[in-house]
């Protein structure tokens, strides 16, 4: 659960948490292409680094080490999978490169971990609908996006309660063999599921029974407007973005161990 | 016999839920566990099958701590019925989903199927046998879940708010099988906000307030007591406020039952005839 604690919004005030979410997410997605488009360590290392003035601008630095130690596993597997793979490929040695290779796919995993867990930590779920209706999309989906966002503690809870009324029934999770330990989670599955769904129709009828979607064009009491530290935020993406492909481009990125031979 | 020795228990989220709760409860008694939302009713509850283990403090259930066993284990003597069967129900029968516990409990085959029909048939549900749980009413698949759980026959059965969603004659029903179970000298013990249910039934009563116990003792004394009763958000049962009502008549406070009042009512204008 610790990779999920790290992506909860808890409200607090600063200078990120205010920012524009639109703003936000479009970084978020142009850091997500830079860590895409390079292979090479030194800008992943550069990618990871620059986003740490936000985490400790935006004071989340607790919830952020969270998520990046909830991340450590997976990340592991990740780097696991990738060594061996071409540990194998260079015909079982361990070679310089190859060791860079397996940290850098590593490297990209946490970096994309690493920008979306600062935009989850500082965006409230009613701004982020705010930001889908106000960027256009239809009212629908902006509403079942912000619900979804929304019921996920209350169906974790419901897990719980389930969990604990199986147990009372004698279920024991943890025994048998691996294929009967999944089997074990059908008795779980079933009324979560069943619930959800029975929640989703009482849900829907409970909103048309208000009026839901009554007026066409919705006005909202909040509308977001672009501030001094959203053209900043801005500045520093098209910087970013623009760096990354005429460095793409024009330059022959050096590998690490390659700039570290021509140093001695 | 569960006996809870002087138990704390906070939530993960250091929500303090009980502070300080000790209680006995024999064999064969019956118990109501009363207060209002979030008073620590059903956590209370749940230290008695082991979901919930304290934070300080023990609970003993037939002199076994509930720490040193699985929930599993406890389960065969305590049996839990939560308040919303939607919970539990998973099955594709109405048998299977009595069956289940059977099987999680290793009865043989044989003795299932007796068992199940034993309980289909105490709480009305014969012609449901091949039906479906989910195609049931609310007040079906909560009997559903309620014989889920007798059909193993546990010592000690715990009902979180069994008479929500049930109509006079199942409510009717209930306080029989439970007076039943009483004279099997099992305990029942049952967590409700239903205060004429309660007074029908008068069982022993615990009033629950922010995590303690606050009064303990028989229904006719607890329920006719207003003040106790407000500090747990309980209005006292239509009888009971009748005779508050008429203490100036001269006529006893702490009647609760409606044949009982009766016959005090009648007693009363009876001398007063004279």
């Amino acid at each position: 659960m610790s990779v999920f604690d790290g992506l909860k919004f808890r409200k607090v005030y600063s200078p990120i948490h205010n920012l524009d979410p639109r703003i936000k997410f479009v970084y978020v997605c142009a850091i997500f292409v830079v860590a895409i488009i390079f292979w090479e360590l030194l800008p992943l290392i550069i990618l990871f680094v620059i986003q740490i003035p936000f985490v400790l601008l935006a004071g989340v630095k607790r919830q952020w080490l969270r998520s990046m130690r909830g991340a450590a596993l997976l990340a592991t597997i990740i780097f696991l999978t990738n060594f061996i793979a071409t540990f194998i490929g260079a015909g079982y040695t361990v070679t310089a490169r190859n060791l860079e290779n397996a940290i850098a796919m590593t490297l990209r995993f946490i970096v994309l971990v690493e920008s979306f867990s600062i935009f989850f930590l500082t965006t409230s779920p009613d701004h982020l609908g705010l930001a889908l209706e106000q960027t256009h999309i239809p009212y629908e989906f902006c509403f079942a996006f912000t619900t979804a966002v929304r019921f996920v503690p209350v169906l974790a809870e419901e897990a719980q309660t389930i969990m604990d009324a199986q147990k009372a029934r004698g279920l024991e999770l943890e025994r048998g063999n691996f294929l009967k330990r999944i089997r074990n989670y059908i008795p779980i599955l079933i009324p979560l599921i069943v619930s959800a769904i029975r929640r989703s129709l009482e849900l829907a009828e409970a909103m048309e029974s208000r009026a839901w979607g009554a007026t066409k064009k919705r006005t909202n009491l909040y509308v977001l407007k672009m501030h001094r530290g959203d053209s900043v935020l801005v500045a520093i993406t098209i910087g970013i973005l623009a760096t990354a492909i005429y460095v793409y481009l024009f330059f022959k990125v050096p590998s690490l161990n390659e700039l570290i031979g021509s140093l001695f | 016999m569960i006996v809870v020795e002087d138990v704390y228990f906070t939530y993960p989220n250091s929500v303090e839920a009980l502070k300080g709760v000790s209680l006995t409860i024999r064999n064969g008694e019956f118990v109501a566990i009363m207060g209002q939302n979030g008073a620590g009713k059903t956590t209370l509850v749940k230290h008695f099958n082991g979901l919930l283990k304290p934070t300080k403090g023990k609970v003993l259930v037939d002199e076994v701590e509930t720490t040193k066993v699985s929930v599993a284990t406890l389960s065969r003597n305590v049996g839990f019925v939560f308040q919303n069967p939607d919970h539990q129900l998973f099955s594709e029968t109405v048998e299977d989903e009595i069956a289940f516990a059977l099987r999680n409990f290793r009865f043989k085959e044989s003795i299932i199927k007796r068992r199940v029909t034993w309980a289909l048939n105490l709480l009305g549900l014969t012609q449901y046998r091949k039906t479906s749980p989910f195609m049931l009413s609310g007040g079906e698949r909560k009997r559903v879940a309620l014989a889920s759980v007798l059909a193993w026959n546990p010592k000690i059965l715990i009902l979180d708010e069994p008479t929500i969603g049930q109509d006079y004659q199942q409510k009717e029903k209930l306080r029989q099988f439970i007076l039943q179970m009483k004279t099997q000298k099992k305990t029942t013990i049952i967590v409700t906000h239903d205060v004429e249910f309660v007074a029908e039934c008068s069982p022993r009563v615990l009033l629950m307030q922010n995590g303690r116990i606050i009064a303990d003792g028989e229904a006719r004394k607890i329920l006719t007591e207003p003040e106790i009763l407000r500090q747990a958000s309980i209005v006292p049962p239509q009888v009971a406020q009748i005779f508050l009502q008429l203490a100036d008549l001269e006529i006893p406070r702490n009647v609760i039952d409606v044949y009982e009042a009766r016959e005090k009512l009648l007693n009363m204008l009876e001398r007063r005839g004279k």
